[in-house]
């Protein structure tokens, strides 16, 4: 069974989003993500500065086998990327939610938030696909 | 992202057991529930067939013995690969060509003796059993060996392995052929694979290949390899997988296969032509002037370049397309083959690969990526 924390929150694409209460979120894949992908050797990185609407997809994560896209669970700006990714994409499978956060944006309208899954229903949509 | 292809329906090996008791991912692959993956991963999968020993499942795949007078000269008109002097006991690669030089499938053909023993690819099995029964005279005997399961043992721990087991399986030397007894079970056994590891292929009765796998896996070099790592060990090998590097619309000679055409069954050859095709492909052999041509790709950085991806010359022209790749977990970097046209097709050639919008710089690089350590002796 994959790690789901509840303190964070989910889309149906299996991106997280953490709430850092200022107004900014950090977002990265969920260990149900990096565990269906498999041993994943490069993330593409969206440019800091970036105004992404929601759903829209801002980047690729490819692992030996395949490709799968990123989607923007909120609109907002691009503040920050992890870089470190650039050259530790195997992080991505080794601590989803802490050391392989993707980015963190500036959220347009904070009440979307709402919108996104919480940790039971985000459950649930996993063990639906297993 | 969906991760539970639906393998219901599909034909099954005789192991799927045992994969799926083993953790194996299971997926479509060509009519059937093939392992992708087992828990241990494709990356650590690729790197253990490296290292030690993996058993790979390829029971999908056709295999058919041919017996009948000549059978040999008989089969020669449907491959351009000498088969009348492959000695008994020895396997060769050959191509199925069509009428217009094209590639309908690829395959290893071994004398048996008595009989040829052939494997094709599961994808094309149907048609070239069809073909080889409209193309082959009638009094040649097609048997398909839907009782029989084929499993590759491949790296460089394989021979230690074989050593424990059966030692006079590793007598045989790169491409050759035996049928042994292991266990009270009737092997045949080629020293050959297709990861570009030393190895062996070993063609088992369906009934005795859970036993036998399990004989194998009860040795501390082995583990299971899906079709994934397959994938990406094949590719580092600079081999190509038909139906994706390969097709009708490719001549050997585009597909650099030259070296899979018999010397005799070229121009000025003993048996020269008189296979389909033979025209389009020795004409082609003679002049050099066919258009495309296949090589080897490195990307700078870590994208893979994947199947599909168009190739542009430095001015932008569109030169090529990309028909396998990924990351090489080996070689460390994206490696890739593809077609280029032929001004483009030099070694040390700087491309640029169109993914997701940006131009990326790739190399035209010497295959194999990664040193073939074939056993000959």
């Amino acid at each position: 069974m994959s790690n789901i924390p509840a303190t964070l929150k989910y889309t149906e694409s299996h991106e997280w989003v953490q709430d850092n209460g200022d107004g900014t979120v950090t977002i990265g894949i969920t260990d149900h993500a990096q565990e269906a992908l498999g041993d994943v050797v490069f993330v593409e990185l969206p440019e800091v500065g970036r105004e992404l609407a929601l759903e829209e997809e801002f980047g690729v994560i490819e692992s030996v086998k395949a490709a799968s896209d990123l989607y923007a669970p909120l609109a907002g700006e691009v503040i920050a990327v992890n870089e470190s990714l650039e050259d530790a994409p195997e992080s991505v499978n080794e601590s989803p939610y802490d050391d392989a956060w993707i980015l963190k944006m500036k959220v347009a309208d904070s009440t979307d938030l709402e919108k996104l899954l919480d940790a039971d229903a985000y459950t649930l949509l996993v063990e639906s696909e297993a | 992202m969906s991760d539970s292809a639906s393998v219901q329906g599909l034909k099954q090996t005789a192991l799927h057991d045992l994969h799926v008791e083993q953790g194996a991912k299971m997926v479509e692959f060509a009519g059937y529930a093939m392992p992708v993956q087992y828990p241990l991963g494709v990356k650590k999968e690729h790197e253990h067939t490296r290292a030690k020993a993996g058993l790979f499942d390829v029971s999908h795949m056709g295999q058919l013995t041919l017996r009948g007078e000549n059978v040999q000269a008989a089969l020669e008109t449907l491959v351009p690969t000498d088969i009348v002097d492959l000695p008994v006991g020895m396997q060769r690669y050959g191509l199925f060509t069509s009428d217009a030089g094209g590639i309908l499938d690829d395959l290893m053909i071994v004398n048996g003796g008595d009989h040829l023993y052939v494997v094709v690819n599961a994808a094309c099995k149907d048609q070239d059993i069809a073909h080889l029964r409209v193309g082959l005279p009638t009094e040649i005997e097609i048997e398909v060996l839907n009782d029989r399961a084929l499993l590759a043992l491949q790296g460089p721990l394989a021979h230690a392995v074989m050593q424990r087991l059966a030692p006079e399986v590793c007598e045989l030397t790169f491409m050759h052929h035996a049928r042994v007894s292991i266990e009270g079970i009737e092997c045949w056994a080629s020293r050959s694979g297709y990861t570009g590891e030393d190895g062996f292929e070993i063609s088992v009765p369906n009934a005795d290949v859970e036993r036998f796998a399990r004989l194998l896996l009860a040795e501390d070099e082995v583990e299971l390899i899906g079709l994934g790592a397959r994938d990406s060990l094949r590719l580092e090998a600079g081999l190509c997988l038909y139906g994706h590097d390969l097709d009708t619309t490719t001549t050997p000679v585009e597909g650099s296969l030259i070296w899979a055409l018999g010397k005799v069954r070229r121009h000025g050859g003993e048996r020269e032509g008189g296979f389909p095709g033979a025209d389009v492909i020795l004409t082609q052999v003679a002049n050099k002037d066919h258009a495309r041509k296949r090589v080897g790709l490195v990307a700078e950085g870590r994208a893979p370049v994947r199947e599909g991806a168009e190739l542009f010359d430095g001015e932008g022209n569109l030169i090529g397309v990309v028909t396998s790749g990924s990351f090489g977990p080996t070689y460390g970097k994206p490696v890739a083959m593809g077609y280029v046209v032929v001004a483009h097709s030099a070694l040390e050639t700087q491309l640029f690969a169109d993914v997701r919008g940006r131009r990326l710089p790739m190399t035209v690089t010497k295959m194999p990526f990664v040193e073939q350590r074939y056993y000959r002796g």
